[in-house]
Protein backbone atom coordinates (compact mmCIF):
# COMPACT_ATOMS: atom_id res chain seq x y z
CA UNK A 1 0.00 0.00 0.00
CA UNK A 2 1.99 2.76 1.50
CA UNK A 3 5.09 1.11 1.09
CA UNK A 4 5.14 2.25 -2.62
CA UNK A 5 5.65 5.98 -2.13
CA UNK A 6 9.19 6.28 -3.14
CA UNK A 7 9.74 9.99 -3.98
CA UNK A 8 13.18 10.74 -2.76
CA UNK A 9 13.74 7.91 -0.67
CA UNK A 10 17.58 7.05 -0.83
CA UNK A 11 18.03 4.53 -3.38
CA UNK A 12 21.27 1.89 -2.54
CA UNK A 13 23.68 1.32 -5.42
CA UNK A 14 27.26 2.02 -6.43
CA UNK A 15 28.00 4.96 -8.76
CA UNK A 16 30.47 8.52 -8.69
CA UNK A 17 27.22 10.64 -8.27
CA UNK A 18 26.86 8.30 -4.94
CA UNK A 19 29.94 8.85 -3.56
CA UNK A 20 30.21 12.79 -4.57
CA UNK A 21 30.57 15.12 -1.40
CA UNK A 22 26.55 16.29 -0.22
CA UNK A 23 27.98 19.73 -0.19
CA UNK A 24 28.86 19.16 -4.08
CA UNK A 25 24.81 17.30 -4.72
CA UNK A 26 23.52 20.39 -2.53
CA UNK A 27 25.20 23.42 -4.27
CA UNK A 28 24.76 21.44 -7.69
CA UNK A 29 21.55 21.10 -7.17
CA UNK A 30 21.08 24.46 -6.40
CA UNK A 31 23.04 25.96 -9.23
CA UNK A 32 21.19 23.67 -11.63
CA UNK A 33 18.17 25.20 -10.24
CA UNK A 34 19.72 29.06 -10.96
CA UNK A 35 20.48 27.80 -14.38
CA UNK A 36 16.66 26.69 -15.00
CA UNK A 37 15.36 30.71 -14.44
CA UNK A 38 18.33 32.37 -16.53
CA UNK A 39 17.72 30.66 -20.07
CA UNK A 40 15.47 33.10 -22.88
CA UNK A 41 15.59 30.46 -25.49
CA UNK A 42 15.02 26.83 -25.82
CA UNK A 43 19.02 26.27 -26.65
CA UNK A 44 19.64 26.66 -23.02
CA UNK A 45 16.83 24.10 -21.83
CA UNK A 46 18.11 21.64 -24.40
CA UNK A 47 21.56 21.55 -22.71
CA UNK A 48 20.22 21.15 -19.36
CA UNK A 49 18.11 18.54 -20.67
CA UNK A 50 21.39 17.03 -21.70
CA UNK A 51 23.16 17.89 -18.49
CA UNK A 52 20.67 16.29 -16.16
CA UNK A 53 20.16 12.74 -18.71
CA UNK A 54 23.81 12.63 -18.61
CA UNK A 55 23.71 12.87 -14.61
CA UNK A 56 20.93 10.43 -14.35
CA UNK A 57 22.86 7.87 -16.46
CA UNK A 58 25.87 8.00 -14.14
CA UNK A 59 23.77 7.65 -10.83
CA UNK A 60 22.84 3.80 -12.06
CA UNK A 61 19.24 4.59 -10.49
CA UNK A 62 16.83 2.65 -13.27
CA UNK A 63 15.35 5.52 -15.01
CA UNK A 64 11.47 4.11 -14.20
CA UNK A 65 12.12 3.92 -10.60
CA UNK A 66 13.09 7.87 -10.60
CA UNK A 67 9.79 8.56 -12.23
CA UNK A 68 7.36 5.88 -10.52
CA UNK A 69 7.27 8.17 -7.55
CA UNK A 70 6.14 11.33 -9.71
CA UNK A 71 2.79 9.82 -10.60
CA UNK A 72 1.06 12.43 -7.50
CA UNK A 73 3.39 15.57 -8.92
CA UNK A 74 1.89 15.33 -12.50
CA UNK A 75 -1.22 16.85 -11.11
CA UNK A 76 0.44 19.50 -10.28
CA UNK A 77 2.24 19.97 -13.11
CA UNK A 78 -0.50 19.94 -15.69
CA UNK A 79 -2.80 22.88 -13.46
CA UNK A 80 0.49 24.90 -13.23
CA UNK A 81 0.95 24.45 -17.05
CA UNK A 82 -3.01 24.81 -17.83
CA UNK A 83 -2.85 27.71 -16.20
CA UNK A 84 -0.12 29.13 -17.83
CA UNK A 85 -1.69 28.12 -21.30
CA UNK A 86 -5.01 30.26 -20.91
CA UNK A 87 -4.01 33.07 -18.68
CA UNK A 88 -1.15 34.37 -20.89
CA UNK A 89 -1.74 37.73 -22.56
CA UNK A 90 -0.52 38.18 -26.11
CA UNK A 91 -1.29 37.20 -30.04
CA UNK A 92 -4.29 34.64 -30.01
CA UNK A 93 -3.70 31.43 -31.72
CA UNK A 94 -6.80 29.64 -30.94
CA UNK A 95 -10.38 30.76 -29.73
CA UNK A 96 -12.80 28.50 -28.66
CA UNK A 97 -15.88 29.58 -26.20
CA UNK A 98 -14.07 32.17 -23.72
CA UNK A 99 -10.79 30.56 -23.80
CA UNK A 100 -7.92 32.23 -26.09
CA UNK A 101 -4.84 30.43 -26.25
CA UNK A 102 -1.97 32.97 -27.15
CA UNK A 103 1.26 32.04 -29.00
CA UNK A 104 2.85 34.00 -25.89
CA UNK A 105 1.11 31.59 -23.58
CA UNK A 106 2.42 28.21 -25.55
CA UNK A 107 5.75 29.35 -25.19
CA UNK A 108 5.27 30.00 -21.39
CA UNK A 109 3.34 26.65 -20.98
CA UNK A 110 6.22 24.75 -22.56
CA UNK A 111 8.61 26.88 -20.50
CA UNK A 112 7.07 26.30 -17.29
CA UNK A 113 6.65 22.41 -17.73
CA UNK A 114 10.41 21.73 -18.31
CA UNK A 115 11.42 24.13 -15.66
CA UNK A 116 9.40 22.20 -13.08
CA UNK A 117 9.98 18.39 -14.46
CA UNK A 118 13.78 19.17 -14.41
CA UNK A 119 13.16 20.89 -10.89
CA UNK A 120 11.71 17.93 -9.69
CA UNK A 121 14.26 15.31 -11.51
CA UNK A 122 16.80 17.53 -10.24
CA UNK A 123 16.34 17.22 -7.03
CA UNK A 124 15.10 13.90 -6.29
CA UNK A 125 18.54 12.82 -8.08
CA UNK A 126 20.01 14.36 -4.91
CA UNK A 127 18.07 12.78 -2.57
CA UNK A 128 18.07 9.21 -3.93
CA UNK A 129 21.64 9.16 -4.27
CA UNK A 130 22.42 10.67 -0.52
CA UNK A 131 21.46 9.23 2.07
CA UNK A 132 19.33 11.55 4.85
CA UNK A 133 22.34 11.48 7.16
CA UNK A 134 24.63 12.64 4.86
CA UNK A 135 22.41 15.40 3.37
CA UNK A 136 22.08 16.97 6.87
CA UNK A 137 25.94 16.61 7.30
CA UNK A 138 26.49 18.70 4.44
CA UNK A 139 23.67 21.10 4.70
CA UNK A 140 25.24 21.77 8.14
CA UNK A 141 28.88 21.91 7.08
CA UNK A 142 27.82 24.02 3.84
CA UNK A 143 25.48 26.58 6.23
CA UNK A 144 28.35 26.80 8.75
CA UNK A 145 28.83 30.50 7.93
CA UNK A 146 25.26 31.47 9.13
CA UNK A 147 26.17 30.66 12.94
CA UNK A 148 27.77 33.96 12.72
CA UNK A 149 24.35 35.88 12.33
CA UNK A 150 22.59 33.24 15.17
CA UNK A 151 21.11 30.68 12.86
CA UNK A 152 20.80 27.85 15.06
CA UNK A 153 22.40 25.31 12.04
CA UNK A 154 23.22 22.63 13.97
CA UNK A 155 19.94 22.35 15.43
CA UNK A 156 18.47 22.55 11.99
CA UNK A 157 20.20 19.70 10.73
CA UNK A 158 19.32 17.59 13.57
CA UNK A 159 15.80 18.70 13.12
CA UNK A 160 15.76 17.53 9.24
CA UNK A 161 17.61 14.34 9.60
CA UNK A 162 15.34 13.31 12.30
CA UNK A 163 11.95 14.54 10.13
CA UNK A 164 13.54 12.50 6.96
CA UNK A 165 14.69 9.27 9.04
CA UNK A 166 11.31 9.26 10.78
CA UNK A 167 9.23 8.85 6.90
CA UNK A 168 9.99 4.99 6.27
CA UNK A 169 8.97 4.77 9.87
CA UNK A 170 5.29 6.55 9.91
CA UNK A 171 4.67 5.17 6.71
CA UNK A 172 5.57 1.80 7.66
CA UNK A 173 3.41 2.53 11.10
CA UNK A 174 0.46 4.12 8.91
CA UNK A 175 0.52 0.76 6.80
CA UNK A 176 0.59 -1.13 9.98
CA UNK A 177 -2.69 0.72 11.94
CA UNK A 178 -4.39 0.59 8.54
CA UNK A 179 -4.50 -2.94 8.39
CA UNK A 180 -5.06 -3.04 11.65
CA UNK A 181 -8.64 -1.19 11.47
CA UNK A 182 -9.13 -2.77 8.17
CA UNK A 183 -9.35 -6.06 9.91
CA UNK A 184 -12.13 -4.96 12.92
CA UNK A 185 -13.96 -4.22 9.10
CA UNK A 186 -12.65 -0.19 8.44
CA UNK A 187 -13.95 0.78 4.66
CA UNK A 188 -11.48 3.27 3.33
CA UNK A 189 -12.76 3.51 -0.27
CA UNK A 190 -16.58 3.83 -0.64
CA UNK A 191 -18.61 6.73 0.34
CA UNK A 192 -18.41 10.60 -0.19
CA UNK A 193 -15.73 13.01 0.95
CA UNK A 194 -16.79 13.50 4.45
CA UNK A 195 -16.64 9.98 4.99
CA UNK A 196 -13.79 8.89 3.78
CA UNK A 197 -12.09 11.78 6.18
CA UNK A 198 -14.19 10.58 8.96
CA UNK A 199 -13.48 7.00 8.41
CA UNK A 200 -9.49 8.12 8.26
CA UNK A 201 -9.81 9.26 11.88
CA UNK A 202 -9.23 5.56 13.48
CA UNK A 203 -5.93 5.54 11.59
CA UNK A 204 -5.00 9.29 12.34
CA UNK A 205 -5.74 8.77 16.15
CA UNK A 206 -3.49 5.58 16.76
CA UNK A 207 -0.52 7.16 14.40
CA UNK A 208 -0.67 10.47 16.18
CA UNK A 209 0.10 8.81 19.41
CA UNK A 210 2.44 6.79 18.58
CA UNK A 211 4.45 9.94 17.10
CA UNK A 212 4.41 11.41 20.39
CA UNK A 213 5.48 8.47 22.01
CA UNK A 214 8.32 7.56 19.90
CA UNK A 215 9.53 12.07 19.43
CA UNK A 216 9.47 11.48 23.22
CA UNK A 217 11.53 8.33 23.02
CA UNK A 218 13.90 9.74 20.99
CA UNK A 219 14.34 12.46 23.28
CA UNK A 220 14.97 10.60 26.04
CA UNK A 221 17.72 8.27 23.85
CA UNK A 222 19.19 11.35 22.73
CA UNK A 223 19.33 12.80 26.71
CA UNK A 224 20.68 9.70 28.00
CA UNK A 225 23.58 9.66 25.68
CA UNK A 226 24.43 13.44 26.65
CA UNK A 227 23.02 14.88 23.33
CA UNK A 228 23.30 18.51 24.36
CA UNK A 229 23.19 20.41 21.15
CA UNK A 230 25.68 21.27 19.04
CA UNK A 231 28.47 23.39 20.77
CA UNK A 232 31.45 21.04 20.78
CA UNK A 233 30.10 18.40 18.71
CA UNK A 234 32.55 16.71 16.57
CA UNK A 235 31.98 13.75 13.89
CA UNK A 236 32.59 10.93 13.62
CA UNK A 237 32.87 10.84 9.90
CA UNK A 238 33.64 14.16 8.79
CA UNK A 239 33.18 15.54 5.64
CA UNK A 240 36.69 15.83 3.49
CA UNK A 241 36.55 17.08 -0.36
CA UNK A 242 38.42 14.71 -2.76
CA UNK A 243 39.84 15.02 -6.33
CA UNK A 244 36.38 13.85 -7.25
CA UNK A 245 34.81 16.41 -5.52
CA UNK A 246 37.14 18.73 -7.29
CA UNK A 247 36.45 17.35 -10.92
CA UNK A 248 32.58 17.52 -9.89
CA UNK A 249 32.84 21.38 -9.37
CA UNK A 250 34.52 21.69 -12.73
CA UNK A 251 32.29 20.56 -14.58
CA UNK A 252 29.31 21.95 -12.63
CA UNK A 253 31.11 25.34 -13.56
CA UNK A 254 31.66 24.80 -17.19
CA UNK A 255 27.94 23.40 -17.49
CA UNK A 256 26.54 26.86 -15.76
CA UNK A 257 29.10 28.93 -18.40
CA UNK A 258 28.17 27.21 -21.16
CA UNK A 259 24.49 26.77 -20.51
CA UNK A 260 23.59 30.42 -19.42
CA UNK A 261 26.12 31.67 -22.00
CA UNK A 262 24.01 29.62 -24.93
CA UNK A 263 20.71 30.11 -22.89
CA UNK A 264 20.63 33.93 -23.40
CA UNK A 265 21.91 34.67 -26.43
CA UNK A 266 19.26 36.63 -28.46
CA UNK A 267 19.97 34.87 -31.78
CA UNK A 268 18.35 31.83 -31.11
CA UNK A 269 14.93 33.59 -29.32
CA UNK A 270 12.13 32.04 -30.59
CA UNK A 271 9.62 34.94 -29.86
CA UNK B 1 -16.09 -25.06 6.45
CA UNK B 2 -12.32 -24.51 6.55
CA UNK B 3 -9.26 -21.95 5.69
CA UNK B 4 -7.02 -23.99 3.14
CA UNK B 5 -4.25 -21.64 2.08
CA UNK B 6 -2.84 -23.44 -1.36
CA UNK B 7 0.62 -23.29 -2.26
CA UNK B 8 1.18 -19.29 -1.41
CA UNK B 9 4.49 -17.18 -1.56
CA UNK B 10 4.95 -13.90 -1.10
CA UNK B 11 7.69 -11.26 -1.27
CA UNK B 12 8.00 -7.63 0.03
CA UNK B 13 8.96 -5.17 -2.04
CA UNK B 14 9.06 -6.55 -5.17
CA UNK B 15 10.02 -4.16 -7.39
CA UNK B 16 12.69 -2.26 -5.28
CA UNK B 17 16.35 -2.81 -4.87
CA UNK B 18 15.76 -5.46 -1.92
CA UNK B 19 13.29 -8.12 -2.27
CA UNK B 20 12.53 -10.13 0.61
CA UNK B 21 10.91 -13.41 0.24
CA UNK B 22 8.86 -13.77 2.81
CA UNK B 23 6.55 -16.99 2.72
CA UNK B 24 7.76 -19.66 0.27
CA UNK B 25 5.43 -22.37 -1.14
CA UNK B 26 3.05 -22.61 2.57
CA UNK B 27 0.51 -24.74 2.43
CA UNK B 28 -2.04 -25.22 5.41
CA UNK B 29 -5.36 -26.47 5.64
CA UNK B 30 -7.38 -25.04 8.80
CA UNK B 31 -10.42 -26.99 10.03
CA UNK B 32 -13.02 -25.89 12.14
CA UNK B 33 -12.45 -26.04 15.81
CA UNK B 34 -8.65 -26.48 16.24
CA UNK B 35 -6.60 -24.67 18.21
CA UNK B 36 -3.07 -24.46 16.29
CA UNK B 37 -0.27 -22.60 17.57
CA UNK B 38 2.13 -21.00 14.60
CA UNK B 39 5.68 -21.11 16.20
CA UNK B 40 8.77 -19.69 14.67
CA UNK B 41 11.81 -17.82 15.27
CA UNK B 42 11.64 -13.57 14.59
CA UNK B 43 11.47 -12.86 11.28
CA UNK B 44 10.29 -16.55 10.37
CA UNK B 45 7.36 -15.13 8.43
CA UNK B 46 4.56 -15.82 11.13
CA UNK B 47 2.97 -12.16 10.51
CA UNK B 48 2.93 -12.17 7.32
CA UNK B 49 1.44 -15.63 6.70
CA UNK B 50 -1.35 -14.18 9.28
CA UNK B 51 -1.98 -10.84 7.38
CA UNK B 52 -2.65 -13.39 4.50
CA UNK B 53 -5.30 -14.98 5.79
CA UNK B 54 -7.71 -12.42 6.27
CA UNK B 55 -6.77 -11.42 2.99
CA UNK B 56 -4.98 -7.78 4.05
CA UNK B 57 -1.74 -9.04 1.97
CA UNK B 58 -2.46 -10.75 -1.68
CA UNK B 59 0.17 -13.94 -1.99
CA UNK B 60 2.40 -13.68 -5.38
CA UNK B 61 1.40 -16.65 -6.12
CA UNK B 62 -0.91 -19.72 -4.77
CA UNK B 63 -4.38 -19.04 -3.09
CA UNK B 64 -6.51 -19.14 -0.40
CA UNK B 65 -9.86 -20.79 0.14
CA UNK B 66 -12.39 -19.59 2.73
CA UNK B 67 -14.92 -22.03 2.84
CA UNK B 68 -14.63 -23.40 -0.25
CA UNK B 69 -14.51 -20.28 -1.91
CA UNK B 70 -11.23 -18.98 -3.71
CA UNK B 71 -10.43 -15.42 -1.73
CA UNK B 72 -8.82 -14.01 -4.88
CA UNK B 73 -11.45 -14.58 -7.21
CA UNK B 74 -12.70 -11.03 -8.27
CA UNK B 75 -15.43 -9.76 -6.87
CA UNK B 76 -14.90 -11.62 -3.53
CA UNK B 77 -15.90 -9.62 -0.73
CA UNK B 78 -13.08 -9.41 1.42
CA UNK B 79 -14.66 -7.12 4.32
CA UNK B 80 -16.93 -10.48 4.51
CA UNK B 81 -14.06 -12.34 4.97
CA UNK B 82 -12.47 -10.07 7.28
CA UNK B 83 -15.65 -9.96 9.60
CA UNK B 84 -15.21 -14.05 9.52
CA UNK B 85 -11.28 -14.46 10.41
CA UNK B 86 -10.79 -12.08 13.01
CA UNK B 87 -6.93 -11.00 13.40
CA UNK B 88 -5.45 -9.74 16.21
CA UNK B 89 -2.38 -8.16 15.12
CA UNK B 90 1.11 -8.05 17.34
CA UNK B 91 0.96 -5.23 19.60
CA UNK B 92 -2.73 -4.45 19.20
CA UNK B 93 -2.70 -1.81 21.66
CA UNK B 94 -1.68 0.31 19.09
CA UNK B 95 -4.68 0.50 17.07
CA UNK B 96 -7.38 1.54 19.80
CA UNK B 97 -8.55 4.96 18.81
CA UNK B 98 -11.94 6.05 20.57
CA UNK B 99 -12.55 8.23 23.64
CA UNK B 100 -13.77 5.34 25.59
CA UNK B 101 -12.63 1.57 26.01
CA UNK B 102 -16.26 0.81 25.18
CA UNK B 103 -16.45 2.91 21.96
CA UNK B 104 -13.61 1.51 20.85
CA UNK B 105 -14.40 -2.76 20.71
CA UNK B 106 -17.93 -1.39 19.42
CA UNK B 107 -15.72 -0.30 16.22
CA UNK B 108 -15.92 -3.16 14.84
CA UNK B 109 -19.44 -4.36 15.09
CA UNK B 110 -20.40 -1.19 13.97
CA UNK B 111 -18.53 -1.61 10.62
CA UNK B 112 -20.51 -4.81 10.30
CA UNK B 113 -23.39 -2.69 10.17
CA UNK B 114 -25.14 -3.82 13.25
CA UNK B 115 -27.65 -1.41 15.19
CA UNK B 116 -26.69 0.16 18.05
CA UNK B 117 -28.26 -1.88 20.99
CA UNK B 118 -26.18 -5.08 19.38
CA UNK B 119 -23.04 -3.12 18.92
CA UNK B 120 -23.10 -2.82 22.82
CA UNK B 121 -24.25 -5.97 23.61
CA UNK B 122 -21.51 -7.65 21.59
CA UNK B 123 -19.30 -5.07 23.02
CA UNK B 124 -19.73 -5.60 26.55
CA UNK B 125 -19.91 -9.75 25.95
CA UNK B 126 -16.74 -9.41 24.48
CA UNK B 127 -14.79 -7.43 27.38
CA UNK B 128 -16.51 -9.73 30.23
CA UNK B 129 -14.84 -12.79 27.96
CA UNK B 130 -11.16 -11.25 27.88
CA UNK B 131 -11.74 -10.66 31.60
CA UNK B 132 -11.52 -6.39 31.22
CA UNK B 133 -12.20 -4.78 34.78
CA UNK B 134 -15.70 -3.16 34.29
CA UNK B 135 -14.87 -0.19 35.96
CA UNK B 136 -12.73 0.71 33.39
CA UNK B 137 -14.88 0.27 30.49
CA UNK B 138 -15.52 3.70 30.19
CA UNK B 139 -12.29 5.03 30.11
CA UNK B 140 -9.62 6.32 27.67
CA UNK B 141 -8.14 3.44 26.17
CA UNK B 142 -4.65 5.86 26.38
CA UNK B 143 -5.02 5.44 30.22
CA UNK B 144 -4.48 1.49 30.58
CA UNK B 145 -2.36 -0.34 31.44
CA UNK B 146 -0.43 -2.19 28.55
CA UNK B 147 -2.18 -5.57 29.76
CA UNK B 148 -5.51 -4.18 30.14
CA UNK B 149 -5.18 -2.33 26.77
CA UNK B 150 -4.22 -5.82 25.08
CA UNK B 151 -7.32 -7.15 26.62
CA UNK B 152 -9.16 -4.01 25.36
CA UNK B 153 -7.77 -4.65 21.82
CA UNK B 154 -8.53 -8.09 21.95
CA UNK B 155 -12.31 -7.71 22.68
CA UNK B 156 -12.42 -5.03 19.95
CA UNK B 157 -12.15 -8.22 17.16
CA UNK B 158 -13.65 -10.43 19.29
CA UNK B 159 -16.76 -7.96 18.93
CA UNK B 160 -17.00 -8.89 15.64
CA UNK B 161 -17.73 -12.63 16.23
CA UNK B 162 -15.33 -14.48 13.55
CA UNK B 163 -15.31 -17.84 12.79
CA UNK B 164 -11.50 -18.14 12.79
CA UNK B 165 -9.75 -16.00 15.46
CA UNK B 166 -6.10 -15.08 14.93
CA UNK B 167 -3.67 -13.64 17.62
CA UNK B 168 -0.38 -12.38 16.83
CA UNK B 169 1.64 -12.87 19.96
CA UNK B 170 -1.27 -11.78 22.09
CA UNK B 171 0.87 -12.51 25.24
CA UNK B 172 4.10 -10.52 24.53
CA UNK B 173 5.42 -8.33 27.23
CA UNK B 174 2.56 -9.72 29.97
CA UNK B 175 3.42 -10.86 32.89
CA UNK B 176 3.18 -14.74 33.08
CA UNK B 177 -0.55 -14.36 35.44
CA UNK B 178 -1.76 -12.02 32.70
CA UNK B 179 -0.33 -14.49 29.66
CA UNK B 180 -2.25 -17.44 31.76
CA UNK B 181 -5.29 -15.53 32.05
CA UNK B 182 -5.32 -14.30 27.96
CA UNK B 183 -4.56 -18.11 26.68
CA UNK B 184 -7.16 -19.60 29.29
CA UNK B 185 -9.55 -17.30 28.17
CA UNK B 186 -8.58 -18.00 24.31
CA UNK B 187 -8.94 -21.89 24.92
CA UNK B 188 -12.65 -21.26 26.15
CA UNK B 189 -14.02 -19.33 23.08
CA UNK B 190 -12.59 -22.92 21.50
CA UNK B 191 -14.50 -25.02 23.68
CA UNK B 192 -17.49 -23.21 24.17
CA UNK B 193 -17.88 -21.62 21.06
CA UNK B 194 -16.04 -23.57 18.70
CA UNK B 195 -14.06 -20.89 17.41
CA UNK B 196 -10.77 -21.94 15.20
CA UNK B 197 -8.09 -20.19 17.12
CA UNK B 198 -4.79 -19.48 15.47
CA UNK B 199 -1.91 -18.73 18.35
CA UNK B 200 1.48 -17.20 16.65
CA UNK B 201 4.30 -17.31 19.42
CA UNK B 202 8.06 -17.70 19.83
CA UNK B 203 7.39 -19.94 22.54
CA UNK B 204 6.40 -23.38 22.71
CA UNK B 205 5.98 -23.45 26.49
CA UNK B 206 3.32 -20.93 26.16
CA UNK B 207 1.32 -22.93 23.22
CA UNK B 208 2.08 -26.67 24.72
CA UNK B 209 -0.51 -27.05 27.15
CA UNK B 210 -3.61 -25.67 25.00
CA UNK B 211 -2.64 -26.40 21.41
CA UNK B 212 -4.22 -29.14 19.35
CA UNK B 213 -1.52 -28.45 17.00
CA UNK B 214 1.37 -26.85 16.07
CA UNK B 215 2.68 -25.51 12.89
CA UNK B 216 6.35 -24.56 12.85
CA UNK B 217 8.12 -22.00 10.22
CA UNK B 218 11.48 -21.66 9.43
CA UNK B 219 12.50 -18.90 7.07
CA UNK B 220 9.33 -19.07 5.04
CA UNK B 221 8.50 -22.68 5.18
CA UNK B 222 6.67 -24.84 7.31
CA UNK B 223 9.00 -26.60 9.14
CA UNK B 224 7.12 -29.10 10.99
CA UNK B 225 2.96 -29.56 11.34
CA UNK B 226 2.03 -31.55 14.25
CA UNK B 227 0.12 -32.33 17.13
CA UNK B 228 2.67 -31.23 19.83
CA UNK B 229 4.20 -34.44 21.88
CA UNK B 230 5.13 -35.17 17.75
CA UNK B 231 7.06 -31.80 17.35
CA UNK B 232 8.82 -32.04 20.37
CA UNK B 233 10.14 -35.17 19.48
CA UNK B 234 11.72 -33.46 17.52
CA UNK B 235 13.47 -30.94 19.70
CA UNK B 236 17.12 -31.26 18.28
CA UNK B 237 16.09 -30.00 15.14
CA UNK B 238 14.12 -27.21 16.66
CA UNK B 239 17.32 -25.98 18.54
CA UNK B 240 19.11 -25.91 14.91
CA UNK B 241 16.53 -23.27 14.10
CA UNK B 242 16.38 -21.10 17.01
CA UNK B 243 13.50 -22.58 19.14
CA UNK B 244 13.40 -24.91 21.75
CA UNK B 245 11.10 -27.60 23.02
CA UNK B 246 8.56 -27.01 26.46
CA UNK B 247 11.50 -27.26 29.55
CA UNK B 248 9.81 -30.34 30.84
CA UNK B 249 10.95 -32.16 27.47
CA UNK B 250 14.45 -31.52 28.10
CA UNK B 251 13.25 -32.97 31.87
CA UNK B 252 12.23 -35.91 30.92
CA UNK B 253 15.02 -37.00 28.39
CA UNK B 254 18.02 -36.30 30.93
CA UNK B 255 15.57 -37.90 33.33
CA UNK B 256 15.78 -41.30 30.47
CA UNK B 257 19.16 -40.77 30.34
CA UNK B 258 19.98 -40.86 33.84
CA UNK B 259 18.22 -44.09 33.68
CA UNK B 260 14.90 -43.62 34.84
CA UNK B 261 12.06 -45.35 33.11
CA UNK B 262 10.14 -42.33 32.07
CA UNK B 263 8.02 -40.95 28.79
CA UNK B 264 9.56 -38.61 26.84
CA UNK B 265 6.66 -37.27 25.25
CA UNK B 266 4.65 -35.26 27.97
CA UNK B 267 3.87 -31.73 27.21
CA UNK B 268 2.98 -30.01 30.34
CA UNK B 269 4.42 -29.59 33.57
CA UNK B 270 1.64 -31.56 35.33
CA UNK B 271 1.48 -34.47 32.88
CA UNK B 272 5.75 -34.48 33.93
CA UNK B 273 4.57 -34.60 37.27
CA UNK B 274 2.09 -37.50 37.30
CA UNK B 275 5.09 -38.99 34.80
CA UNK B 276 7.69 -39.06 37.34
CA UNK B 277 5.77 -39.95 39.99
CA UNK B 278 4.51 -43.05 38.08
CA UNK B 279 7.93 -44.12 37.40
CA UNK B 280 9.13 -43.47 40.56
CA UNK B 281 6.48 -45.73 42.55
CA UNK B 282 7.16 -48.44 40.62
N1 LIG C 1 6.36 -4.33 5.82
C1 LIG C 1 7.42 -5.05 5.46
N2 LIG C 1 8.22 -4.64 4.45
C2 LIG C 1 9.28 -5.38 4.07
N3 LIG C 1 9.65 -6.53 4.63
C3 LIG C 1 8.91 -7.00 5.65
C4 LIG C 1 7.75 -6.28 6.12
N4 LIG C 1 7.20 -6.99 7.12
C5 LIG C 1 7.98 -8.07 7.28
N5 LIG C 1 9.00 -8.09 6.40
C6 LIG C 1 10.03 -9.14 6.27
O1 LIG C 1 9.40 -10.38 6.07
C7 LIG C 1 9.99 -11.40 6.86
C8 LIG C 1 8.95 -12.05 7.74
O2 LIG C 1 8.42 -11.10 8.63
P1 LIG C 1 7.26 -11.39 9.66
O3 LIG C 1 6.85 -10.09 10.26
O4 LIG C 1 6.22 -12.19 9.00
O5 LIG C 1 8.04 -12.26 10.74
P2 LIG C 1 7.51 -12.87 12.12
O6 LIG C 1 7.69 -14.33 12.02
O7 LIG C 1 6.16 -12.35 12.43
O8 LIG C 1 8.57 -12.28 13.14
P3 LIG C 1 8.36 -11.82 14.67
O9 LIG C 1 8.37 -13.05 15.48
O10 LIG C 1 9.55 -10.98 14.93
O11 LIG C 1 7.07 -11.06 14.74
C9 LIG C 1 11.11 -10.73 7.65
O12 LIG C 1 12.32 -11.05 7.02
C10 LIG C 1 10.83 -9.26 7.55
O13 LIG C 1 12.03 -8.55 7.46
MG1 LIG D 1 5.35 -11.12 13.83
Amino acid sequence: MLRDITLGQYYQTESVIHRLDPRVKLLGTILFFISLFCFSNPAGYAIALLFLAAVIITTHVPFSYMIKGMKTIVVLIIITVVINLFMTQGDVVVEFWKFKITKQGIVMAVQIFFRIAMLIVGSSIMTLTTTPNHLTDGMERGLRFLKVIKVPVHEIAMMMSIALRFIPILLEETDKIMKAQLARGADLESGNIFKRIKAMVPILVPLFISSFRRANDLASAMEARCYRGGEGRTKMKPLKYTSRDAVAYLVLFAYMVVSISVGRLDALKIM
Amino acid sequence: MSLIVDHISYIYGKDTGTPIEALKDVSLSIPDGQFIGIIGHTGSGKSTLMQHLNGLEKASSGTIYFNGEDVYEKGYNLKNLRSKVGLVFQYPEHQLFAETVFADVCYGPKNLGLSKSDCELRAYDALRKVGFPEDLIFTSPFELSGGQKRRAAIAGVLAMKPEVLILDEPTAGLDPKGRDEILTQIKKLQKEENMTILLVSHSMEDVAEYVDRIVVLNEGKIFLDNTPKEVFRHYKELEEIGLSAPQVTYIMHDLADAGLNVRCDVTTVSEAADEIVRALSR
